[in-house]
């Protein structure tokens, strides 16, 4: 690497004025310049903490030298006059990707799906790519450096953005006018992270967010473990991985809720990433802080939607207007929360944009110190070069920007951004302000003149005692001219004036009179403009904030800013569904204290207890979805055939609004299952449905460990199109030989790590868990043969299946089932979607059941689950199922299967209080859940769902008019956009 | 090429064994007077009749009475239990598609965006598995519409009971299927575009393609007819008004659009889907357009949206005046059809009275088919098309069949799935 550095080197020394001492010269004769500068009379920033007035800064040689108020100028020093001037270091982006092309995704042609990696001699995922290092691919781009360094920006750490472990970054300062050997500060900071893959190569796995992680987790023990010197080839990628081991770490995670999961992934291998977010990190401050990690983070606020519209304006969902509405706030929330943060350039289209939006910010509250550290000290310490940049301090890159006052005022000029020592001007910092009413004295005659408008854009009104006679002024390098029309209306004819602007209380000039004749003139200033008078900026100091709406959780629909607190609560007079051998009771009172069943029998009294009248109306236990894909971010690693090593747990979407209206339906847990496309799945999420909470505090405690199998069309790929036949099995007998295989390797790979010496796989890990009986499997199945083939394959190793999933033809093998010990969770009635389902039976569920097999209803499906009441009536119908019986295949059963039948399932004595009150008989159609709540909090209840339809109403009402006044006032907006809202089943696939 | 013509065989041969055997045989013609006596009839226009006498008599009612009117024929106790008009499934592709992930059952969708010419009724499959599983709930008879494209094509609604195509035919080719342009579109997020709905900007283009059509038919029409046109000799029916132009749309900009084109025409439309028409609800009414509404069983499209929303738009068309129906249409349809009842029996859940939900799936059906001359209540006159459940009908527990007719014809309830449950349940207790 080193090597290529150097003749890089060479390269770009040849086409530079700034050759190494030591370097011979054949175009003319040595010269050496060590100029030394010195700006005076500046309010200068030496740090954003330490503000200078009228002091001096001296430069040499590319570097601070001096900063002070009382310093001798050395008698050699160019002198600038910087008085009522401000100077600033330059801003400092740590996220970039400037001068760095990243490669094109290859499209097109049918082919077929690649499973192994591409490069030979590196990890066995291309996606792992720490070997990356820019300095071989970077080309300075002169175009984007110009615009950056308007912009402010000096200095930008700069990466290659493409795959999971994408390098090592690079600190370049934006100086044109130097050789790569001097702007790239260094050619190895930081190593950059995201859970995106490679363009460069087309290797399928990881296809999922699960499997970036689960990725990400592999190699991080690969790397401990190749470090050790196990391995018995070389492994370039692990290598780089490993050296760049002390680089700081920097991941785009992407969004709040993977930030959330990135630094706990780095908490398991002892790595504190900084996390590049997405701007939403104020919805959840709170868990950003328990990271202790630093951020990244961008600032590009949304445009107001364009809702005048209304037919449009219906799809524009609430979430999306307050972040509107809400983001500008975020810097100043991470600020008050004491996180340390920096800006980046990152996902914001322009130069104006980004300092419009840092405008927006401050106005919003942030702190103007905090914003400047967030563009200078702070990305320059996330990036431990401290030491050569983001201060004015003695030693650092002479990188800083020359303003006409405050730069984050509106009005503010940047004129000059000076990097290494390098002048880029902007504006003329020299440009007087012309500014003023004037008299002109033009040949005897004299004229009242207006100077108005901005400094470098000026307006002219010239007077002719009460005439105003037409006019144009231009005002460049201190030059004026100005022409106006002569008072006589009849005739076309202009007076031409020119002058040099010394000094604006008194010039004069040429003057070219209407009728040819060349004259002078004279002007005189009566009067300067004055002072600016700031608008919105109040005298008092104190500014407008915009209203904000208030944060909910989610900060969306049905979200609340005040969640739903645990509630003792005595239900009374109920018809009773226990689930226990008490049956069905009648006129019953059950209390609920400190989230558990406390007492369950008539005339219950409990002072402090909140009271429901359920007079005329059913309690029951929650229903319980054993197959469900809602709340998540992804469904299927599809990538490899079997993914134990995936956990759905990385993945919960704790916002999904599936999870409310499950609520609605009286659901309160759900088995967050992987998808079908494999044989071996990824591990499961059992998840209590607590609205409002986060991804962690929704996993179910103390739950046993499940994961997914599936057998049939989908794992077999059968229904994926014909480019999909190449990943074994394709057939139901490789079915069995994937899972022979993968039990036999994990048997082997325990032998191994008895004896010490293995390298520690994730995926054998788990599916060790399951052969020791410490993972559970449930199996997506369908058809009698593979049904038995598990059970067989299960009984030659050793253990059991858990629990067969869909099970369609279960009723075939009901009596085998019964014998291995095995649950089915089956549809109610599904069947003829796939050729596999033709002898789906409606009665399956009643078969098994009548066998004694524990028979659940599931739902696969985020419409039926908030059904599942009416889905249990269908075994009364289908086979005679008794209504009791009935009843327990959506509550206490799903419980038994998922382990988890001593806390929930059924109501008893301080079993937990995850409990729904019904309007009607629970499996009649006329029925509605009236109240749903977990753990003794009342997450779902119809009178509060009203409460909550009605703010969804005001909040838009109210949004939708900020935004039109927005668009009124000439502001830009964005058309509509509805979010994708995908609902998963077990055969999803998301690339 | 071989090896594929191979497959083909193979394929073909699998499906042939499986699907061939074990279809009920449908029931010859009524050749006694049937009285149903002691029953608790439901109308289907509203009203209930407990303890109710009804006879029907070659394919036809003659006498819906209480108590104590005279019975005929052969005698049907069914005291405790309800009596039913057969329930009517629209927009329906039952008998089109007998496997969804099976290409080689999928005959639903022709390719063409301009197809009126395209006839679901020939490929009707009167003795698909999925046809026979629907009666045992009550399911009786259905409108077999074509998909995709601009204009699908045509539609024809059959009984639910036959040998074969002709048989099954109540109404031949009703009307013609549109699908209208969207208002909104999705992002092509492979070319950049964010994911996600955005306003279709092609929306107002794509309607006056179907206005140009449709004058370009009018014309050919009124004209020459030189040389045949089939799709525009397909619309005659829609210019004389004896056939239905089904629009399937869904935004209420699209739902206004589509009224006004059909006034501007002068045909006579059918919303369909519908999902925004609850929001244009007055219009609707003012215009006496009805509406076949999507699935009660689905969930909101938006976050914002009330969680029962799809449960209540039934009851707030119903109140504002618009004659509305219930049609289900989208996931796994088909063999979705047999829970056509329970849409009905949530739209009662969630607040509109039992009888009038009842009519979402019967009389209202019948009259927004035009096939209420025969179908859709139970009176005098009407077809003998009709069932007895044990209890609710359109509630789980009660939608429980002990008698079905069609035309008279008594059905067999039995299906390859209750043939099936037999086999295994005497299976295990064999043992």
């Amino acid at each position: 690497m080193r090597k290529s550095y150097l003749l890089l080197l060479l390269l770009f020394c040849s086409l530079s004025a700034f050759a190494q001492e030591y370097f011979p010269k054949n175009d003319g004769v040595k010269t050496e310049s060590h100029t030394i500068t010195a700006f005076t009379n500046a309010k200068i920033y030496v740090t954003p903490t330490q503000v200078i007035k009228n002091g001096t800064l001296i430069i040499q040689d590319g570097k601070f030298v001096q900063t002070g108020t009382k310093i001798s100028i050395p008698k050699n020093a160019t002198i600038v006059d910087l008085t009522g001037k401000s100077i600033y270091p330059s801003f400092i982006d740590p996220y970039s990707d400037f001068g760095l092309q990243k490669p094109k995704r290859s499209f097109g042609g049918r082919r077929s799906p690649q499973y192994d990696a591409e490069r030979k001699g590196y990890y066995w995922n291309d996606h792992i790519r720490p070997d990356i290092n820019p300095i071989n691919k970077f080309t300075f781009d002169n175009k984007k450096a110009m615009s950056l360094l308007k912009a402010g920006f000096g200095t930008v750490n700069t990466h290659l953005q493409d795959g999971i472990v994408r390098g090592n970054g690079m600190l370049v300062a934006l100086n044109s006018k130097a050789d790569n050997s001097i702007r790239i500060l260094d050619d190895r900071s930081a190593q950059y992270l995201s859970y995106r893959k490679s363009n460069a190569s087309r290797q399928s796995y990881p296809t999922s967010l699960m499997g970036s992680m689960a990725l990400l987790r592999q190699m991080y023990h690969d790397a401990d473990w190749y470090a050790k010197g196990n391995a018995e080839r070389t492994d370039l990628a692990l290598e780089a991985l490993n050296a760049n081991k002390n680089l700081v770490q920097i991941f785009h995670s992407g969004n709040k809720h993977n930030s959330i999961k990135t630094d706990a992934i780095g908490d398991e291998f002892g790595i504190q990433y900084v996390l590049v977010g997405d701007g939403t990190e104020y919805e959840n401050i709170t868990a950003m802080k328990a990271t202790n990690a630093s951020f990244i983070i961008p600032i590009n606020f949304p445009k107001a939607y364009d809702v005048s519209d209304p037919y449009a304006a219906s799809v524009v969902e609430l979430e999306a207007m307050k972040h509107w509405n809400q983001a500008p706030s975020n810097p100043k929330a991470l600020a008050d929360k004491g996180i340390t943060f920096s800006f980046t350039m990152h996902d914001t289209k322009s130069g104006n944009a980004f300092k419009a939006n840092l405008q927006k910010a401050i106005k919003y509250g942030l702190n103007k110190t905090k914003a400047l550290e967030a563009l200078t000290t702070i990305p320059a310490r996330i990036l431990k070069q401290e030491d050569k940049i983001g201060t004015l301090q003695n030693g650092r890159q002479a990188n800083f920007l020359i303003t006409s006052g405050d730069i984050f005022d509106k009005k503010t000029v940047i004129y000059e951004n000076w990097v290494q020592g390098n002048q880029n001007v902007f504006k003329d910092k020299a440009h007087k302000d012309l500014r003023g009413k004037y008299t002109f004295n033009v040949a005897g005659n004299m004229y009242d003149v207006n100077i108005a408008g901005s400094p470098e854009k000026l307006k002219a009104t010239v007077m002719k005692d009460s005439m105003k006679l037409g006019s144009k002024i231009s005002f460049k390098n201190d030059w004026l001219q100005l022409q106006f029309t002569t008072p006589d209306t009849t005739k076309t004819e202009f007076i031409r004036l020119t002058a040099p602007v010394r000094n604006t209380t008194f010039f004069s000039g040429k003057a070219l009179l209407a009728n040819g004749s060349e004259s002078s003139f004279n002007a005189t200033q009566k009067e300067a403009k004055k002072a600016e008078d700031k608008k919105g900026g109040k005298k008092d100091g104190k500014i407008e904030v915009p209203k904000m709406l208030p944060i909910s959780y989610p900060n969306g629909a049905y979200g609340a800013a005040i969640l739903p607190q645990q509630e003792t609560v005595l239900f009374k007079n109920a018809t009773v569904w226990t689930n226990e051998s008490d049956g069905i009771l009648q006129n019953t009172d059950v209390l609920v204290k400190d989230g558990k069943i406390a007492r369950i029998g008539k005339n219950i009294n409990d002072r402090g207890a909140r009271v429901l009248d359920a007079t005329g109306k059913h309690l029951t236990a929650g229903v319980i979805d054993e197959h469900s894909h809602i709340a998540a971010f992804a469904i299927n690693e599809a990538g490899h055939n079997s993914t134990a090593e995936v956990n759905m747990e990385d993945v919960v979407n704790p916002e999904d609004v599936d999870i409310y209206r499950n609520l609605a339906g009286g659901v309160t847990t759900i088995q967050l299952l992987h998808g079908s496309a494999n044989p071996i799945g990824g591990r499961s999420a059992i998840l209590s449905l607590k609205w409002g909470r986060s991804a962690d505090e929704m996993l179910f405690k103390g739950a046993d460990g499940f994961i997914k199998f599936a057998l049939g069309e989908n794992v077999k790929q059968s229904n994926w199109g014909d480019t999909e036949t190449t990943r074994f099995p394709q057939t139901r007998m490789g079915v069995e030989q994937v899972f022979t295989d993968y039990f036999q390797r994990a048997k082997e790979y325990e032998a191994k790590k008895k004896n010490g010496k293995y390298r520690y796989d994730i995926e054998m890990e788990t599916i060790l868990e399951i052969l020791n009986k410490k993972r559970f499997v449930s199996c997506h199945s369908y058809v009698q043969s593979e049904i038995n083939m598990l059970m067989k394959v299960a009984d030659k190793f050793g253990f059991n299946i858990n629990t067969f999933t869909h099970i369609l033809e279960g009723y075939k093998v009901a009596d085998k089932m019964k014998e291995h010990g095995v649950g089915g969770s089956t549809f109610s009635d599904w069947w003829a979607y796939k050729y596999e389902v033709n002898d789906a039976i409606p009665y399956n569920g009643a078969i098994m059941h009548n066998q004694g097999v524990v028979v659940a209803f599931n739902s696969d499906d985020g419409e039926m689950s908030r059904r599942l009441n009416q889905e249990a009536a269908k075994a009364v119908k289908y086979g005679g199922v008794s209504e009791e019986d009935a009843w327990k295949f959506v509550t206490l059963n799903p419980a038994k299967l998922l382990h988890i039948d001593d806390k929930v399932g059924s109501i008893k004595t301080g079993k937990q209080a995850d409990l729904v009150l019904w309007t009607d008989h629970p499996m009649s159609i006329y029925a509605k859940a009236q109240t749903t709540m977990i753990e003794g909090t009342v997450y779902f209840d119809l009178d509060r769902d009203k409460q909550l339809r009605r703010n969804i109403q005001s909040e838009r009402n109210e949004l939708m008019n900020m935004m039109l006044l927005e668009k009124n006032k000439g502001m830009k907006t964005q058309p509509v956009r509805k979010k994708e809202k995908v609902h998963h089943h077990c055969d999803t696939v998301e690339f | 090429m071989k090896k594929y013509i191979y497959k083909y065989i193979v394929c073909v041969a699998v499906l042939f064994g499986t699907f061939s055997y074990a279809q009920q045989t449908p029931a010859s013609k009524q050749s006694q007077a049937i009285s149903i006596v002691g029953v608790t009839a439901h109308i289907g226009n509203g009203q209930v009749i407990q303890n109710a006498i009804i006879v029907f008599k070659d394919g036809k009612i003659v006498r819906v009475g209480t108590a104590g009117s005279a019975t005929e024929g052969r005698v049907i106790d069914a005291k405790g239990k309800h009596v039913y008009p057969g329930f009517i499934s629209p927009n329906s592709t039952l008998g089109l598609v007998e496997v969804d992930a099976v290409r080689a059952t999928r005959d639903q969708n022709e390719t063409g965006s301009f197809n009126p010419h395209i006839r679901s009724l020939i490929a009707y499959n009167s003795e698909s598995k999925v046809v026979e599983s629907c009666r045992p709930n009550g399911i009786l008879v259905a409108q077999i519409t074509p998909r995709g494209g601009r204009v699908s094509g045509t539609s024809s609604i059959v009984q639910l009971d036959a040998w074969n195509w002709e048989d099954a035919a109540v109404k031949i080719d009703d009307g013609i299927h549109i699908n209208w342009p969207n208002n909104f579109t999705n992002g092509r997020w492979w070319l950049g575009e964010p994911r996600g709905l955005r306003p279709n900007n092609n929306y107002a283009k794509q309607v006056t393609e179907i206005q140009t059509v449709f004058d370009d038919a009018k014309s050919y029409l009124n004209g020459s007819r030189s040389p045949k046109n089939l799709p525009y000799e397909a619309m005659e029916g829609l210019t004389k008004g004896t056939q239905k132009l089904f629009v399937h749309v869904d935004t209420e900009k699209g739902i206004l659009d589509a009224i006004d084109f059909g006034k501007k025409n002068n045909i006579n439309i059918v919303i369909v889907g519908g999902y925004h028409a609850y929001k244009v609800a007055n219009t609707l009414r003012q215009n006496k357009i009805p509406v076949l509404l999507h699935r009660t069983h689905s969930v909101p499209e938006l976050d914002d949206e009330d969680y029962d929303l799809s449960y209540k738009k039934a009851k707030i068309l119903t109140d504002a005046g618009v004659l509305v129906a219930l049609e289900n249409s989208g996931q796994m349809e088909r063999m979705n059809t047999r829970n056509l009842p329970f849409l009905a029996g949530t739209v009662a859940a969630h607040g509109l009275d039992k009888e009038k939900a009842l009519q979402l799936i019967t009389s209202n059906t019948a009259k927004i088919l035009g096939i209420d001359a025969r179908l859709g209540t139970i009176e005098a006159g009407k077809d003998a098309t009709l069932f007895i459940s044990e209890g609710d009908a359109v509630d789980m527990r009660g939608n429980i069949l002990t008698h079905a007719f069609i035309e008279g014809r008594e059905l067999s309830l039995e299906t390859h799935q209750t043939k099936l449950w037999k086999r295994y349940t005497k299976k295990y207790e064999g043992k």
